[in-house]
């Protein structure tokens, strides 16, 4: 299961806010896919997933792909 | 007006009181142009030599060695550029560490050879010894410590690595306020970081490197800074230098401490916080963290009005659209971002009631957007 998230437009820190208050709303396992065009979500998002033990599957043209581990 | 609390000494310090009064003094002694043959002109040149003597001795170079610039910025663009030129038949490449101050970002341009850092803001040392061995390279360029997170450059190791590269190190960072390591080739720094006035930077050039101004040889400082010198603010700069010296020890021990603590308190009674820069091998007075969640600018501005100035690199600051570079390349979180820096003249009272002030507003500034 994918959820998407779409943040395009919105400035830091609003993308990383979504994305914690979404991610505990998949079961564990589960994806959200992040969409966020602000510059800093590029190192935040990573930073986030780093920090709060979640798994960055991948992150590239401003998608962010994130799994939750716990 | 409430009880202010400066805390943001690396972006710029009150004049130093040694400083002041050397510049109010050279206001009616210095004003003449020095390189003209009368009494007054001879007293303004006899002043600029003795400010200069006093900066290259700080620095470790013979005064001939030492030119003054209209600013750190003005010191960094000139003596990149004059290195790189010299060397145009070896090539043009810039190689720098990804946290260099934005002026060596600039100056390198196209021709940049970024390398990289580890989480802690220190340069790769295997990448950096590959990157400036390779062929064209014209000049690398190292900071002496980082300016938003404090973490210290392997200068040393940096210059074994560069060879016969020369090795430029940007010290505004330390230069008063830390070591500055030797290795170097070009040294550039800025007086208002260590108390002196605005709008006077330093360039060393040890004998040996080979320099091409951009500007003919025969105009002042040789072409690398032209136009008629500030001479009052060159001897201000260089009595806060030397002030500043003298009191580095004290300093040192006072900062190093009380910066311990904040980092131990902030980690300590704020949530998901995340403490940048190295620990130990760092700048005595700089400390930054990110707050997740929390929008630079909110903080930054909650502080302001608690009385705490501090400064933050966050991109949620509005003065702009990314965020810090330097926080960036380090992979550390960019938002809810503020630099401490401390002055000479901050106390550790204010040092703990801004670690006793803190957690609360970034409970409330998290608590308006549900976090």
């Amino acid at each position: 299961m994918n959820v998407d998230l779409d943040c395009r437009g919105l400035l830091c820190p609003l993308p990383v806010i979504k994305l914690a208050k979404t991610l505990p709303t998949v079961a564990v396992g589960d994806t959200v896919t992040v969409l966020a065009d602000d510059p800093a979500a590029a190192t935040d998002i990573p930073a986030w997933c780093r920090m709060r033990s979640q798994e960055l599957v991948s992150a590239a043209e401003n998608q962010y792909v994130v799994r939750r581990l716990s | 007006m409430s009880e202010r609390t400066y805390l943001d000494a690396a972006s710029a310090e009150p004049m130093h009181p040694a400083a002041r009064e050397m510049l109010l003094s050279a206001v009616d002694s210095g004003w003449a142009d020095p390189v003209r043959l009368h009494h007054e002109g001879r007293t303004a040149r006899l002043l600029l030599d003795n400010a200069r003597a006093v900066l290259a001795d700080a620095v470790g170079v013979r005064p001939d060695e030492l030119y003054l610039t209209t600013s750190g910025t003005a010191a960094i663009q000139a003596g990149l550029t004059a290195v790189r030129a010299a060397r145009s038949r070896v090539g043009a490449t810039i190689v720098h560490s990804a946290v260099e101050h934005s002026a060596v970002l600039h100056t390198a341009g196209e021709a940049a050879a970024e390398v990289g850092v580890d989480r802690l803001g220190r340069v790769e040392l295997a990448a950096f010894t590959d990157t400036v061995r390779r062929p064209g390279v014209a000049v690398a360029a190292l900071q002496s410590a980082n300016h938003e997170v404090g973490t210290r450059q392997p200068i040393e190791a940096a210059a074994e690595a560069a060879g016969d590269v020369p090795l430029f190190v940007d010290a505004s960072a330390s230069l008063g306020h830390d070591v500055v390591p030797a290795g170097w080739s070009v040294l550039a720094a800025s007086a208002h970081k260590w108390g002196g006035p605005a709008g006077v930077g330093l360039l060393a050039v040890k004998k040996g490197t080979r320099i091409a101004p951009a500007w003919p040889m025969d105009e002042r400082e040789d072409g690398l800074s032209p136009g008629f010198p500030n001479v009052p603010n060159a001897l201000a700069a260089a009595a806060a230098l030397q002030a500043r010296l003298a009191e580095a020890l004290e300093l040192d021990r006072h900062h190093r401490a009380w910066i311990d603590e904040v980092r131990s308190r902030v980690a300590a009674d704020i949530p998901d916080v995340e403490v940048v820069g190295d620990a130990d091998d760092r700048l005595p007075h700089i400390l930054t963290f990110s707050c997740l969640y929390v929008d630079g600018e909110a903080l930054v501005t909650a502080l302001d009005a608690e009385g705490f100035a501090v400064s933050s690199g966050s991109a949620c600051t509005s003065s702009t659209l990314r965020p810090s570079h330097v926080l960036a390349a380090m992979g550390v979180l960019t938002h809810g971002n503020v630099r401490v820096s401390l002055g000479r003249d901050t106390t550790h009272e204010e040092v703990q009631r801004f670690c006793a002030v803190l957690p609360g507003l970034v409970q409330r500034i998290r608590a308006e957007v549900g976090m």
